[in-house]
């Protein structure tokens, strides 16, 4: 069982998607988008390259509040999040994560993903069962 | 422009999904998971699942289905160029595990229009709820979908 307490920086997590991520999950999510996969459509659309699917990203803050809880996935009972910026492959994703709240055995964690100042996730809000 | 609003309150037919092992060691592996949970039947039972258990974010597999048609519905009618994925949540209930046939039901909860900041143009919401339930009518996920549409 996790000890969270009021306060607390999650672990986080740092996790740099190679060039070919945003394929693997589409195959993955069935969401084959071409601006995740196709740099000429990507960059027809105006944007610098393919970016990464932001439930991607939100797979990850997943993770990291579910490892932060001790791992079972059952420990996650709701997840809300704001999409920022758009994320880019082959750029550290770093998931940050402080808990709010804790009171009976829930605890509440404020999180979000960023790549250096690129914040792609903000707002976040994990509830995890300790 | 006002903003077309018929479509709150739509609900859309209802897609069934069944939950595979290799689909979720697929999903589990790009994420970078883990825990044998995901991946080992046995691991799985001895953890207390009924069989290999999806990590809860596998929920965007089993929804997609169901929202896709809400998404390109004419009644709704968002301008796909200018829109991107605002927000999501999910509120998850019984595990979803392999072999789970998991129903899920969209609907559109809301449609409104917000004043953009410094002059811009105003952003249109769309906000739609999946609800998904596995074979023996427990909840799963409840799933709250936020599209923006900028320059509505």
């Amino acid at each position: 069982m996790a000890e969270l307490s009021v306060g607390d920086q999650i672990e986080g997590l740092k996790v740099t998607p190679n060039k070919y991520i945003p394929h693997q999950y589409a195959g993955a999510s069935g969401d084959f988008n071409p601006i995740h996969i196709d740099p000429e459509f990507a960059k027809a659309v105006g944007l610098p390259n393919t970016i990464l699917h932001g439930l991607y990203m939100m797979g990850l803050v997943a993770r990291a509040n579910t490892e932060a809880a001790g791992g079972d996935p059952r420990a996650l009972k709701r997840l809300s999040v704001e999409f920022r910026g758009m994320g880019a492959p082959e750029t550290e994703i770093a998931v940050t994560g402080t808990v709010k709240s804790v009171e009976d055995g829930t605890a509440v964690i404020e999180t979000a993903a960023a790549q250096g100042e690129n914040e792609t996730i903000r707002n976040a809000e994990a509830e995890v069962e300790l | 422009m006002t903003m077309k609003t018929d479509a709150i309150g739509k609900e859309w037919p209802a897609t069934t999904y069944e939950v595979g092992k290799e689909k979720i060691r697929e999903y589990a592996t790009v994420i970078g998971l883990d825990n044998p949970v995901y991946f080992d039947r046995e691991a799985a039972k001895g953890a207390g699942f009924r069989d290999v258990v999806a990590p809860p974010m596998f929920c965007v597999v089993y929804c997609a289905p169901a929202l896709g048609p809400a998404l390109f519905d004419p009644d709704v009618g968002m301008n796909f160029a200018a829109m991107v994925h605002g927000g999501q949540q999910f509120e998850w209930g019984e595990p979803a595990c392999c072999g789970d046939e998991i129903t899920t039901t969209a609907k559109c909860l809301e449609i409104f229009e917000k004043e953009g900041k410094d002059g811009k143009p105003n952003n249109g919401f769309y906000v739609f709820e999946t609800v998904s339930v596995n074979q023996n009518g427990d909840e799963v996920v409840r799933g709250t979908w936020t599209n923006i549409v900028r320059g509505v």
